[in-house]
């Protein structure tokens, strides 16, 4: 099932990552060429990447809304996660907290510390009175509060106001426990300087928001403690050793820049793509669920969560491929195989249901043909399944 | 033909998909991912995929990573345990081509569009005259893998191919060197995948259920001895006992869960005319009369008579007495069958011992 390379394709995985915008790539290509300087130095080269890269945080601190010394650039989200969750090395005292459907990259380091996690309600979003009652559990012993502002699978926006308010109440003190957000998902589509002004650790990747991979950054308010997670030469105020990694730290300032930029319109016209393709396959595939009810929990415009009765994802996708639609079910594993969904579990989706998911999501580089392609071939491939039994 | 070429990240596999390709067929890749917990190739068994998504690249084939951990627990690994624990001797590789392999591929495989699946097995799937198909034994004796084939019905096996049937073991090897597979070199594997070579058996179902002590008697009732867990023991069995007294070489005759006995005693008490099989899967036609019996996957194999019982089990009644066969485990019923190319001995049918 070879999709020839000139039959129609559309990504309709832009959760997973997305193309690299023209403009970022352009404003990386001199670091890949003369301006090749190690910003730890103190030569013209070094001098110039120093500029680079300050500058470059300036732009990232101005779309994030906060002071540039609080940016940490890091190899990604991952990094930047298990940063926030362990609080460096040796890791914070205390037992971590996590809602139940967080990203691996957030679930695995809380896990690995013993930490807890909290319920989230059918929409996905984290159970406020849940989270309480586990602070009040573990009394002054909660180290860090991590919940991401959007949901990788199902585009589910949590609100961190109410989320850092029930940690205040638990420890009003200043600076109390931190507040942890991944946001990874929701930093293309959300103005982080007001969705995550309330946690105190954010975490963003710059391939999300058609950047290049491998690069992102935490940002640490002034007042959240870190210890470095990797010790070396001391770069990013000791927070972070490691050469940095210049040409993909001023893509990432690049991407997030042209996100912030488009994001109002960007907005409007994904979830204009995105609400077609709902409303198209509801009338065209019976027994599809959307995994979070249209109005049920503000989503990200861009993320079409369903679940298929009767269809399991694996098949679905390899059909859908061969028609040139690529989408994903859950996250995957390091193998490729597709992994039963952790989040849906915690939402309570049945598992009957769950082994139908589909996460169709979009991008800045989304058309509306990529739906029409969807539109044809989810239903097709919905139909062949069935047809045999 | 399109076919679904099941890749272990093994050498036979991965010439299985090359002799497809080199046929002419339209080839596909994928790796069936079914066990997600400790083995001896790493989590996830990471390695073996990379290993076959590296040789479908070499090959120039799609790859895929189909997820069957879910009916591999139900299928394989539940019952596994649950035989153990009733006092039975399983064999998980049976079950996993029954419900996985050949179920649970073989029907994606169709709702996908491929008109065949393809594995690596050292067997043949050959057609009688009569227009039957059966699995048939590998070309290379040593290696012949048709006994674990056994549940793999006629209409089943018209969309199985076994590429690598009519190679011998060294003319695969020869072959994925030849094509600079980096399979070409890697050893066979030979364990129950989901039980690390390290841990053990015992390791393994301990982590799922309570395994009992037992106390090892004669024939006479008298203790001789005692096991850390019955639930490991097989009838048959000689080593791992260590018994006190006595003399001459003892065998495990019979395994009692219930009370934890396990009963030994010398070879010739382990002997059986016949043995009542369950579950037989016919390849074709019930068979009556003189087959061949192989009751272990290299075992060999034994002039029997097979009758059918009313109550739809089937006795194994032996030319010359035989070792009793531990309960569960597979036995196979041989027979010649006429083909164009002369009389193949085939797998008639198959079934676990009661």
């Amino acid at each position: 099932m070879t999709t020839s390379p000139t039959a129609p394709v559309a990504d309709l995985d832009h959760a997973a990552t997305t193309a690299l915008r023209p403009e970022v790539a352009e404003a990386m290509a001199p670091f890949g060429a003369d301006r090749y300087g190690n910003p730890s130095g103190t030569h013209r080269l070094a001098r110039d990447a120093v500029r680079a890269v300050d500058e470059a945080r300036e732009r990232v601190a101005a779309v994030l809304g906060c002071e540039p010394g609080e940016v940490v650039f890091t190899s990604g989200g991952t990094e930047a996660d298990n940063h926030a969750v362990t609080g460096g090395m040796p890791p914070r005292d205390g037992v971590p907290v996590c809602s139940a459907v967080e990203h691996h990259a957030v679930l695995e380091p809380v896990e690995a510390l013993g930490g807890r996690t909290v319920r989230v309600d059918p929409t996905g979003r984290v159970d406020l009175d849940h989270l309480a009652s586990v602070l009040d559990e573990l009394g002054s012993s909660a180290s860090v509060v991590s919940v991401m502002l959007a949901n990788n699978e199902t585009g589910v926006v949590n609100d961190l106001d109410a989320v850092a308010e029930v940690v205040r109440a638990h420890e009003p003190e200043v600076p109390g426990v931190p507040v942890h957000t991944d946001a990874v998902q929701a930093a293309a589509w959300l103005d982080l300087a007001v969705a995550a002004r309330a946690a105190d650790l954010v975490a963003v990747s710059a391939h999300k928001l058609g950047g290049p991979k491998g690069v992102g950054a935490l940002v640490a308010r002034r007042h959240a403690h870190l210890r470095p997670l990797l010790l070396g030469g001391g770069q990013e105020r000791g927070r972070r050793s490691g050469t940095l990694n210049v040409a993909g730290i001023v893509g990432f300032a690049a991407a997030l820049e042209a996100a912030a930029a488009e994001r109002e319109e960007a907005t409007d016209r994904v979830a204009k793509l995105r609400d077609r393709l709902a409303e198209g396959l509801a009338a065209t595939v019976p027994g599809l669920v959307r995994t979070v009810p249209d109005g049920a929990a503000p989503v990200l415009p861009s993320v079409l969560h369903v679940c298929i009765e009767g269809v399991e994802s694996e098949t679905l996708l390899f059909l859908l491929e061969s028609d040139g639609v690529m989408a994903s079910a859950a996250a995957s594993c390091a193998s490729g195989a597709q992994e039963p969904s952790h989040v849906l579990a915690a939402m309570g989706v049945p598992t009957g249901l769950a082994r139908g998911s589909l996460r169709l999501s979009l991008g800045w580089s989304s058309t509306e043909r990529d739906v029409d392609l969807a539109l044809r071939a989810v239903p097709a491939a919905v139909e062949r399944v069935r047809s045999f039994g | 033909m399109r076919v679904l070429a099941a890749l272990s990240g093994g050498v036979d596999s991965s010439v299985a998909a090359a002799l497809l390709l080199e046929e002419g067929h339209d080839v596909v890749g994928v790796t069936m991912k079914l066990w997600g917990g400790e083995s001896d190739t790493g989590c996830c068994a990471v390695s073996d995929v990379e290993d076959a998504r590296r040789a479908a690249a070499q090959l120039g084939v799609e790859h895929h990573v189909f997820n069957f951990g879910e009916e591999f627990e139900r299928h394989v690994v539940d019952p596994y345990v649950a035989d153990h624990l009733a006092g039975r001797t399983p064999n998980p590789c049976v079950e996993c081509n029954r419900h996985l392999k050949f179920d649970a591929l073989l029907r994606r495989a169709e709702v996908l569009g491929f008109d065949a699946v393809a594995t690596g097995h050292h067997a043949r799937v050959v057609t009688s005259t009569d227009g039957h198909r059966y699995v048939a034994r590998g070309a290379d004796s040593a290696k012949d893998q048709s006994y674990v084939l056994h549940p793999l019905r006629s209409e089943q096996l018209e969309r199985v191919r076994l590429p690598v049937g009519r190679h011998t073991k060294a003319e695969v090897r020869r072959i994925a060197a030849e094509l600079g597979l980096r399979t070409a070199a890697k050893p066979d594997s030979q364990d129950v995948c989901f039980v690390t070579r390290s841990a053990g058996r015992g390791a393994f179902l301990a982590q799922r259920a309570e395994l009992r002590p037992g106390v090892v008697v004669d024939e006479e009732g008298r203790v001789l001895g005692d096991v850390e867990a019955v639930e490991l023991v097989t009838i048959g069995q000689r080593r791992g006992l260590e018994l006190a007294g006595g003399s001459g070489r003892r065998f495990v005759l019979d395994v009692d869960v219930d009370t934890a006995t396990v009963t030994v005693g010398p070879p010739e008490r382990l002997l059986r005319d016949e043995v009542r099989v369950d579950g037989v899967v016919w390849a074709g036609e019930p068979v009556e009369g003189r087959v061949r019996a192989q009751t272990s996957a290299h075992g060999e194999p034994a002039a029997a008579d097979v009758r059918l019982d009313a109550d739809g089990t089937v006795t194994v009644r032996w030319e010359e007495p035989r070792r009793r066969v531990a309960p569960g485990q597979s036995v196979v019923l041989y027979r010649d069958v006429a083909t164009e190319d002369g009389p193949v001995e085939v797998v008639v049918g198959g079934g676990l011992a009661r």
